[in-house]
């Protein structure tokens, strides 16, 4: 007698399940490739590429027409250069339509008629390249209409200039600089301290948020909206809001402390040294203490009260309960969100550079990356940076991963 | 410990440190209200703080204590000893007022922080819940103010003139005099910015960003929560990869890649990027959600001959409303509130998004009030959105979290 075993190949019910699960994941996997893999495999492109932002406007040759009288006769006048000083264009040359009405007379050596096309060619130009073309033409109707139809339809110009994003140049440049000297130890240090500060400082002032609110009261859930506005408020509206609020000049809170005592001078929070990296970092808590405390609370409310109730009769007093029972019981939630709340704080951009704009040592890397791609429009050195920053999430995700995958549901 | 533990002790420190937080939450309040000079005295909360805590602990007639303290208050704000001082000019309304509610607010929570204390040695049961009630106390205060002062002064700010704002930063009082004429901020936002083709904007394009990644999604979720295939583990792990990747650092090759396509600029470029940033967050909430469903009523679908399409269509989307109601919301707030990527790809006025036009708003020639009035106007439909569907936006929030 056999004994029934299971299947060892897949069978056809299986792979049907199997296409059909691509299939529907087909579109994402290909929308989520172009939009990020891509972009994300041409940043390290990019980082090894000498390319400043006026290099992303690619050479290219500019046409333009124009028909006009010139000494009694009338003529069609081509402006033809190259829009680069420097670079060279190759095979460059135009073509335009010709029109009814217009008749061309003789020719200059470059340019030839082709069945309705005029076509002239120059061959490889240098950068600065700069010329004009005339060719006299007899008119067969109104000049006016007829100037408006030709100079209507813009010739078209051909020839490749050569693109530094695509061509075999790479350097080391952009890691050069962005690893030397102070100002990387400086940026470093302001991400280390923007990240871990503001994270933890969430997460414990989430903490108390929710002890605060883990008990049922009248307007419980007024304050629990309440405390949700920071975070659900568009990020803008707010770090102008603060940025307004501190004004050194016409803010309020400066306002309010001279008139308390508390200090003489206005404040310049968001422009002088450390103190600047504070305030960002306490934005951050400000900003996002409400998503730590949504998680905690939820898992607070899901904790069973038995083991409290326990507690009592063994004389448990409320901060040994807190301590004994209800921190252990979080330390799940807690871990993860100290996680995720890193590696998202780590990534924060906007708050800061709505705020200081990266002035005042609070240039995190994340700001750098513009600071170094658009205020010194050196493409190159952003991407570098963006790197780093990829690098360096790359190692937060394996401990994530690592650590993460223990904890149910997330 | 134990000598913290003393009635007299717990009952003292507790009333001077309450006494102190009323007096600043009472001035500064008041500040803000007014725009007059309140500060808090520190002689006199030592003395009503310290006062009123002893009181609450030997004297257990409720009743009394409130109406000695608030008398004693008003008495005092005559003394130099007032708990809250006066800058010039202050009217005695205001100072009776503040007087009162500094009372009212100091003796009766105080009072029911103290309920268990009594004079001698405390347990430590009741000393710790003096103790908690205290922080309690202290950190409902504190929160609240720390999230409704910055909301508080974006709107009062949009609704002052400059002339106003600069002879009194703090002065936060509503001329109601000026009747329409405080809406001034606002009306020129839509009249001269263009505010109104803004906010449209950031409307559609929000919605369509929704529709997209709905569409793109809940075939993708229904796909890894319910079908077997090789790869579902690591195809789940990567969606949380993705949302690791920050924004900045695809934002680069994005705007050399809209450059030189000439999507730079447009709508349907944005269009382009803002789904697939919410397609990861969306497809993660709602793959949790489909699993939590029973299966069994899709497999008798199947056997009544439904294909898997139509499975989805009309057994898992309808089942599953209110998740999708929480992602939709979810992913509108991320694509309403979505500031770096607008602010990069558009240049044009006439196509900016509403957080795009309020950046615009922040340089020196345009005066603060337009600013705040631009932030209002960004943050009112967010915020109506969000009461108005709060049992929906709060589960958003904690499913898809896990994006910043």
């Amino acid at each position: 007698m056999t004994h029934p075993t299971p299947p060892s190949t897949r069978g056809a019910l299986e792979r049907r399940e199997a296409r059909l699960a691509w299939s529907l994941l087909l579109p994402t996997i290909a929308i989520v490739s172009l939009v990020i893999v891509l972009p994300l495999l041409a940043i390290f492109w990019i980082s090894f590429k000498p390319v400043g932002l006026a290099d992303l406007r690619p050479v290219a040759p500019v046409v333009r027409e124009s028909l006009r009288e010139r000494s009694g006769a009338m003529v069609i006048e081509y402006r033809v250069r190259n829009s680069s000083q420097q670079k060279e264009i190759v095979g460059m040359g135009f073509t335009d339509t010709l029109h009814d009405g217009v008749t061309l007379g003789a020719l200059p050596e470059e340019c030839a008629v082709d069945g309705g096309l005029l076509r002239c060619t120059f061959g490889d130009v240098e950068g600065g390249f700069n010329e004009r073309i005339r060719i006299p033409v007899t008119l067969d109707g109104d000049s006016d209409t007829l100037e408006e139809i030709v100079e209507g339809s813009a010739p078209s110009g051909y020839g490749t200039g050569d693109n530094i994003l695509t061509n075999s140049e790479f350097t080391l440049d952009n890691f050069a600089r962005i690893f030397d000297g102070d100002e990387f130890w400086s940026v470093l240090w302001a991400t280390t301290f923007y990240t871990v500060f503001g994270t933890i400082g969430a997460l414990v002032v989430g903490l108390f948020a929710a002890l605060l609110l883990n008990k049922s009261f009248r307007g419980k859930g007024v304050l629990r909206g309440l405390y949700l506005f920071p975070y659900v408020s568009p990020i803008i509206a707010v770090a102008f809001t603060w940025v307004t609020l501190l004004d050194p000049f016409s803010g309020s809170l400066n306002a309010l402390l001279i008139q308390m005592g508390v200090t003489d001078s206005p404040i310049n929070f968001f422009g002088q040294r450390p103190l600047a990296l504070i305030m960002v970092t306490v934005f951050e808590i400000w900003r996002y203490f409400p998503l730590s405390f949504l998680f905690i609370l939820a898992r607070m409310q899901s904790i069973d009260t038995d083991m409290y109730e326990a507690a009592d009769m063994d004389g448990a007093s409320p901060f040994q309960k807190f301590w004994y029972l209800s921190l252990p019981m979080l330390l799940g939630i807690l871990s993860v969100l100290f996680l995720l709340r890193f590696i998202w704080t780590f990534n924060k951009f906007d708050d800061i550079f709505l705020l200081t704009g990266g002035n005042a040592g609070t240039r995190t890397l994340t700001v750098n990356v513009y600071e170094q791609a658009f205020a010194i429009s050196n493409i190159g050195a952003g991407a570098a940076v963006a790197v780093v920053i990829f690098a360096t999430l790359l190692l937060f995700s394996f401990f994530f991963f690592k650590y993460i995958s223990q904890e149910e549901g997330l | 410990m134990s000598m913290l533990r003393q009635g007299a002790v717990t009952g003292g420190l507790i009333g001077l440190f309450w006494a102190f937080i009323i007096a600043i939450t009472v001035s500064v309040t008041l500040s803000f209200a007014s725009g007059l000079g309140f500060r808090p005295g520190s002689l006199g909360c030592l003395v009503l703080g310290l006062g009123g805590g002893l009181a609450a602990v030997y004297l257990r007639d409720a009743r009394m204590l409130a109406g000695g303290v608030i008398l004693l208050s008003v008495v005092l704000m005559f003394t130099p000893l007032s708990p809250i001082l006066f800058g010039e000019g202050v009217p005695v309304f205001w100072q009776v007022m503040a007087a009162l509610s500094f009372g009212l607010f100091m003796i009766w929570p105080l009072n029911i922080m103290l309920v268990e204390a009594h004079p001698g040695a405390m347990s430590r049961h009741a000393f710790e819940d003096a103790v908690i009630r205290f922080l309690t106390g202290f950190g409902y205060i504190v929160f609240t103010a720390v999230v409704l002062i910055p909301f508080y002064v974006m709107v009062m700010t949009s609704l002052k003139s400059q002339q106003a704002l600069l002879r009194n930063p703090l002065d936060f009082s509503i001329e109601l005099s000026r009747g329409w004429d405080l809406f001034r901020s606002y009306a020129e936002l839509f009249g001269q910015f263009n505010f109104g083709s803004y906010l449209w904007t950031s409307f559609y394009v929000s919605v369509l960003t929704v529709l997209i990644t709905l569409l793109f999604s809940v075939p993708g979720a229904y796909a890894v929560a319910r079908l077997r295939f090789r790869g579902r583990a690591a195809f789940s792990r990567s969606i949380l990869l993705i949302y690791m990747v920050p924004m900045i650092v695809l934002a680069l090759p994005i705007y050399i890649a809209f450059s030189m396509t000439g999507l730079r600029n447009t709508i349907p470029g944005l269009l382009m990027i803002y789904p697939v940033t919410t397609i990861p967050v969306a497809l993660y909430m709602l793959q949790g959600y489909f699993r939590g469903l029973p299966g069994e009523v899709e497999e008798a679908g199947l056997m009544d001959g439904l294909s898997r399409l139509q499975v989805i269509w009309k057994i898992t989307l309808p089942l599953s409303l209110p998740a999708m109601v929480s992602v939709s919301l979810y992913v509108f707030m991320i694509a309403w509130n979505e500031f770096l990527l607008a602010f990069m790809l558009l240049d044009d006025p006439s196509k900016f998004t509403l957080t795009r036009g309020v950046a615009m708003l922040n340089s020196s020639e345009i005066p603060r009030q337009h600013l705040m009035a631009g932030a209002v106007i960004a943050t009112l439909p967010i915020m109506a959105l969000f009461l108005g569907l709060e049992r929906f936006m709060t589960k958003g929030l904690t499913a898809g979290s896990v994006k910043g």
